[in-house]
C-alpha cells in the first residue's frame, strides 16, 4: 500500500507544481495547496502504514498492549496542517491585496519591485 | 559642511596638528638611528606578539638591515613630507583628515618592512592600500581624483589578492607563516612544485604595486593626490613596497632562471617604455611620475640579478632615488602653489624670484642625473658596474640602464631649466618666494644627496651594506668611492651624459615624433583598463537580467528544477535501489479515498473556473482525510477536515474580491511545464519508495508510546506529544498562526478602515 501512497504523493507534487508555474497567482494557490498536502501525505507515508488501531491507550493500560499506528509521523503532520493553513491564509489575503493595488492577478505583469526597464550598459559614476 | 563652528575652531588647531604631526615620524627616526649601530653589527632586533596562535599567525615584527633601511626612509622622509604638507595645504578644511591618512599610511609601510609573519605582512600592505586610495582620492570632490583612487586601489588590491594566495602557498611550502624562518629555506621553496605558482602570485602583487608593465599606468594617474601624497608615496614608500617584496623574498625565490628572465626583462622594458613615455609629458608632476616608474624598473631589473655589486646598485639607487625623487615632487609642488601651473610650456625665469627653490631644484636634478659628486653619480656607476657583472645578459641590462639614464639627464634638465631659466613666464602673474615650511624638506633631502656623495662611507656602512647583506644572507663589503678611475661604468657615464645632452636639445622634435606615434596607437592601458571595467559592468547586467528577471514563474522554474537535480543526483549516487513493487493490497473503501484525491487533484490541475478548482481542492481534502482515518490517524484526518472547511469558507469569502468569473483567468497548456512537474512528482516518487526500503527506526515512536501515561498522564499519544512533550513547538505552532492572521487582517483589513473614516 505505501507503493500506492507513493504514487499519490508523486501525482500532487506535479499537479501541484504545474500549477504553481501559472501565471495567475490564484492558480499558484491551488498549486500550493497541494504541495503542502502532497508534503503531509509524504510524512504520513514515510512513517510507514498500518491498519492497526490509532495511537491511543486504554484505560487501566500504561502502554499499548496491541500494535498501534505510529504516533511521530502524526504529530509532524498534525503541526504541518495547521501551520500550512496559515501559510495559504496569508497567501490568499496576499493575492486579495496584490489584486486590489494592482489591478491583476497576472504575475507576469507584477513588476514594481524588479522592473522591467533593462538596466543601461555600464553605469556612469556620478 | 558643518559650517560656521568649523570653520572658526580651524584655524588654531589646524595649526596644532600641522606642528604635532611632524614629531610621530620624526620620534620614529630616532629611535631607528638609535638602533643603527645594533643593526650594522649585524644584529636582528625583534618585537612582537602571538596573534593567532592557533593558526600559527603571530604579529611579530624584526629589523634587520633591509627592513632597517626602508623604516628610515619612511620614517625620515615623512618627518619632510608633514612638515611640508603643513604649508602646502595650510587652510585646507580637512588638514586633520589628511594627516590621519598619511600617518596611518606610514604605520601601515612600517608594519610592511618590519614584519615578520608572512600573514601580518600582508595586512599591512593591504592597510598601505586602503590608506593610499583615501590619499589618492583626497580631493574627493574631483571626478578624476576619485577615478584615479579606485583605479590605484583596484589594480593593487587585485595584486594584493595574488600576493595574498602566493603568501599562502608559500607559508603552506615552507610549513611556517614565520618569515624569518622561511628565508632559511630557500632551496626547500624552490625545489617545490609550488615554486612556479608562488613567483607568479607574489610577481603580480609586486608588480602591481610597483607599477611595472603593464601595471604602470596607474602611477601617473595616481598624481591626481595632493602634491605631498605624491612626494611620499610615490618617491619613497608605497611604490617601493613592492620593491621592498621583491628584496626580502630575494633569498628564498631568486637564484632560479624563471625569477632572473622575469625580473630582469619586465624591469628592462618598464624603465625603457616609461622613460619614452617620460619624455613625452609636459605636465612637470606627470614626467616625474613616469621617471619614478623608471626609477622602479630599474631597481626590479637589478633585483633580477644575484651578483652583490647587482643588488648594491639596487639598494643604493633605492635610496638616492627616494632622496631627490621626493625633493623634486615637493619642488614641483611649490612651482605649482607659487603659480598655479605645471605646465612646462607655461614656466620660465623663476630664477630671480625663486632663488632658494630654484638652488634646492638644482641640487636635486644634478643628483638625479647623476652628476658628481652627488650620491647619485655614485647610484649610477654601480649600475654600470652591477649591469656589467651580471653575467647572464649584461647588454641587455646595461642598454637599457644606459638608454634610462640618458633619459632621466634630458628629464632633470628640463624640471630644472625650463622652469627656472629664460624667458620669464608666467609673466603678468607676480611670483615670490616659498615660505620655509615649503622648502625644508627639499632643502635637507637634496644636501643629503650632495653630503651622502661626498662622504660615501656615511651611508655606505651604515644603510647600504647591512641591506645588501640582509638581501645576500651572507656578509658583504660593499665598496663606494666617487672616483674609481677610467673604467667601463665612467665611460658609461659619459655616453649617458652625451645622449642625455642631445636629447634634452632635442626634446621639441622628439615630444612631437611621440606624440604622434602614441596618438597612433590603438590602446593605452588607462583605455584597456576602462574597457575592461565597462565590460565587467555590461556583464554584471547581463548576468542580473538573466538571473534576476523578476519573473516569478522562472524563479520558481528554477528552484523546481534544483530539487529534481538534487533528487535526482541523491538518486543516482545511492546506486540501483531494490524498488519493492507490489501492486497495493488495498479494501475498496481505500481505494475510493485514493480515488478521490487524486480526482480532485487532477481537476484542480485542469479545471478552467477557479471555482471548479476549489471545489476539486475541496473533495481532495475529503479524500485525504478519509486515507488518515483508514490507516490509523483519526486526529490527522479530523483536523484536515476542519482546516479543509475553514478555509473553504476563507476562499469563499474573499472570491468576490477577485476576478474569478471574469476571462482573466484562462489557462493554456504548457507542456515545458508540467513535463517538469512530471519530473519532479516521479521523483518524489522514487525517493519515497527508496526510504520505505531503508529499515525502519521506530525508538522515537516507541519510546512516546512507553511514556505516554506514567510520564504525561495520557491515553491519546500524539496529543501528549503536541502538548507535552513538544509543547514548545506546539507554542510556536500556534505564535506563527497568529503571526499570519495579523499580517492577512493588516492585508484585507486596509481598505475596512479607510472605508470607515
Amino acid at each position: 500500500m505505501e507503493t500506492a501512497l507513493a504514487m499519490v504523493v508523486g501525482i500532487l507534487i506535479a499537479t501541484g507544481v504545474y500549477l504553481m508555474l501559472a501565471r495567475n497567482l490564484l492558480r499558484y494557490l491551488f498549486g500550493l495547496i497541494l504541495l503542502s498536502n502532497a508534503a503531509n501525505l509524504a510524512i504520513f507515508t514515510a512513517g510507514r502504514l498500518t491498519r492497526a488501531s490509532p495511537p491511543l491507550i486504554p484505560e487501566g493500560l500504561q502502554a499499548p498492549e496491541v500494535a498501534v499506528a505510529n504516533p511521530l509521523p502524526q504529530a509532524l503532520i498534525l503541526t504541518a496542517i495547521v501551520i500550512g493553513f496559515g501559510l495559504l491564509a496569508f497567501a490568499l489575503a496576499l493575492i486579495v491585496r496584490a489584486y486590489r493595488q494592482l489591478g491583476t492577478l497576472d504575475a507576469d505583469t507584477m513588476r514594481v519591485a524588479e522592473p522591467e526597464t533593462k538596466p543601461k550598459r555600464g553605469r556612469k559614476r556620478s | 559642511m558643518t559650517g560656521h563652528r568649523d570653520t572658526e575652531d580651524a584655524e588654531p588647531r589646524q595649526t596644532l596638528i600641522a606642528l604635532v604631526a611632524p614629531l610621530v615620524p620624526a620620534a620614529i627616526t630616532l629611535l631607528l638611528l638609535t638602533q643603527l649601530p645594533r643593526v650594522m653589527a649585524g644584529e636582528v632586533l625583534t618585537f612582537g606578539w602571538a596573534w593567532v596562535p592557533s593558526l600559527g599567525i603571530s604579529a611579530n615584527f624584526f629589523v634587520d638591515g633591509l627592513s632597517s633601511l626602508f623604516a628610515l626612509l619612511i620614517s625620515g622622509i615623512g618627518v619632510f613630507v608633514a612638515i611640508y604638507a603643513g604649508s602646502y595645504l595650510s587652510g585646507h578644511p580637512h588638514l586633520r583628515r589628511f594627516y590621519l591618512y598619511l600617518l596611518l599610511f606610514m604605520i601601515g609601510m612600517l608594519g610592511l618592512v618590519m614584519a615578520a609573519d608572512l600573514i601580518t605582512l600582508f595586512v599591512f600592505w593591504e592597510l598601505t592600500t586602503i590608506s593610499s586610495y583615501l590619499l589618492i582620492g583626497f580631493n574627493h570632490s574631483n571626478s578624476a581624483a576619485r577615478r584615479s583612487a579606485l583605479q590605484a586601489l583596484l589594480i593593487t588590491a587585485l595584486g594584493g589578492l595574488c600576493l595574498l594566495a602566493g603568501l599562502i602557498l608559500l607559508g603552506i611550502t615552507a610549513d611556517t607563516f614565520d618569515l624569518r624562518e622561511i628565508l632559511t629555506l630557500g632551496e626547500q621553496v624552490r625545489a617545490s612544485t609550488l615554486y612556479v605558482p608562488i613567483l607568479i602570485l607574489v610577481l603580480l602583487g609586486a608588480f602591481t604595486k610597483s607599477a611595472q608593465l603593464p601595471f604602470h599606468f596607474w602611477l601617473p594617474n595616481a598624481m591626481a593626490a595632493p602634491t605631498p601624497v605624491s612626494a611620499y608615496l610615490h618617491s619613497a614608500t608605497m611604490v617601493k613596497a613592492g620593491i621592498y617584496l621583491l628584496a626580502r623574498l630575494h633569498p628564498v625565490l631568486a637564484y632560479t632562471e624563471a625569477w632572473q628572465w622575469t625580473l630582469t626583462l619586465v624591469g628592462a622594458a618598464t624603465a625603457v617604455v616609461a622613460a619614452v613615455l617620460a619624455l613625452r609629458q609636459t605636465d612637470l608632476k606627470l614626467k616625474l611620475a613616469y621617471t619614478t616608474v623608471v626609477a622602479l624598473g630599474t631597481v626590479t631589473m637589478f633585483l633580477g640579478a644575484e651578483a652583490s655589486v647587482a643588488i648594491a646598485a639596487a639598494v643604493t639607487f633605492i635610496l638616492v632615488h627616494s632622496f631627490y625623487k621626493a625633493a623634486l615632487f615637493m619642488l614641483v609642488g611649490i612651482i605649482d602653489h607659487r603659480t598655479g601651473t605645471r605646465e612646462l610650456d607655461q614656466l620660465g625665469g623663476l630664477r630671480s624670484a625663486m632663488p632658494i627653490t630654484c638652488f634646492v631644484a638644482a641640487a636635486a636634478a644634478l643628483s638625479m642625473a647623476g652628476f658628481p659628486p652627488f650620491l647619485g653619480f655614485i647610484g649610477k656607476e654601480l649600475k654600470y658596474e652591477g649591469a656589467l657583472a651580471i653575467a647572464s645578459e649584461p647588454l641587455l641590462v646595461a642598454g637599457a640602464a644606459v638608454f634610462a639614464n640618458a633619459l632621466m639627464v634630458a628629464v632633470a634638465g628640463t624640471v630644472v631649466l625650463k622652469p627656472f631659466f629664460g624667458q620669464r613666464r608666467p609673466a603678468d602673474i607676480p611670483v615670490t618666494e616659498a615660505p620655509p615650511g615649503l622648502w625644508l624638506g627639499p632643502l635637507v633631502l637634496s644636501g643629503l644627496g650632495l653630503a651622502f656623495g661626498v662622504a660615501t662611507p656615511l651611508v655606505a656602512d651604515t644603510l647600504i651594506q647591512p641591506a645588501v647583506t640582509a638581501i645576500l644572507g651572507r656578509p658583504e663589503v660593499v665598496k663606494m668611492k666617487l672616483w674609481h678611475g677610467i673604467n667601463l661604468p665612467l665611460i658609461l657615464s659619459l655616453l649617458t651624459f652625451t645622449l642625455g645632452i642631445l636629447v634634452y636639445l632635442a626634446q621639441r622634435p622628439i615630444r612631437a615624433a611621440l606624440a604622434a606615434f602614441f596618438s597612433r596607437l590603438p590602446l593605452s592601458g588607462d583605455r584597456a583598463w576602462d574597457r575592461l571595467l565597462e565590460g565587467l559592468k555590461t556583464l554584471a547586467a547581463v548576468q542580473t537580467n538573466l538571473l534576476q528577471h523578476g519573473v516569478m514563474r522562472r524563479y520558481l522554474t528554477v528552484i523546481f528544477a534544483t530539487v529534481a537535480a538534487a533528487l535526482g543526483f541523491v538518486l543516482l549516487r545511492a546506486g540501483e535501489i531494490p524498488l519493492d513493487i507490489d501492486w497495493p493490497q488495498l479494501t475498496i473503501k481505500e481505494w475510493a479515498a485514493l480515488a478521490l484525491t487524486l480526482a480532485g487533484a487532477l481537476v484542480a490541475a485542469t479545471a478552467r473556473a477557479p471555482l471548479a478548482a476549489i471545489c476539486a481542492l475541496g473533495a481532495l481534502g475529503v479524500g485525504l482525510a478519509l486515507i488518515y482515518l483508514f490507516f490509523g490517524a483519526p486526529d490527522v484526518a479530523i483536523t484536515q477536515l476542519l482546516v479543509e472547511t475553514l478555509f473553504l469558507v476563507l476562499v469563499a469569502t474573499t472570491l468576490h474580491r477577485l476576478p474569478v468569473f471574469s476571462g482573466a483567468h484562462n489557462p493554456r497548456f504548457r507542456p515545458l511545464d508540467a513535463l517538469l512537474a512530471l519530473f519532479v512528482g516521479a521523483l518524489v516518487t522514487v525517493s519515497i519508495l527508496a526510504v520505505m526500503q531503508t529499515p525502519f527506526d521506530a525508538t522515537t515512536s516507541e519510546y512516546f508510546e512507553r511514556t505516554a501515561v506514567p510520564e504525561a498522564y495520557g491515553r491519546n499519544i500524539v496529543n501528549v506529544i503536541l502538548v507535552d512533550f513538544r509543547a514548545l513547538d506546539t507554542f510556536g505552532e500556534i505564535v506563527v498562526v497568529f503571526t499570519a492572521a495579523i499580517a492577512a487582517a493588516t492585508l484585507i483589513g486596509h481598505r475596512l478602515r479607510r472605508k470607515k473614516s
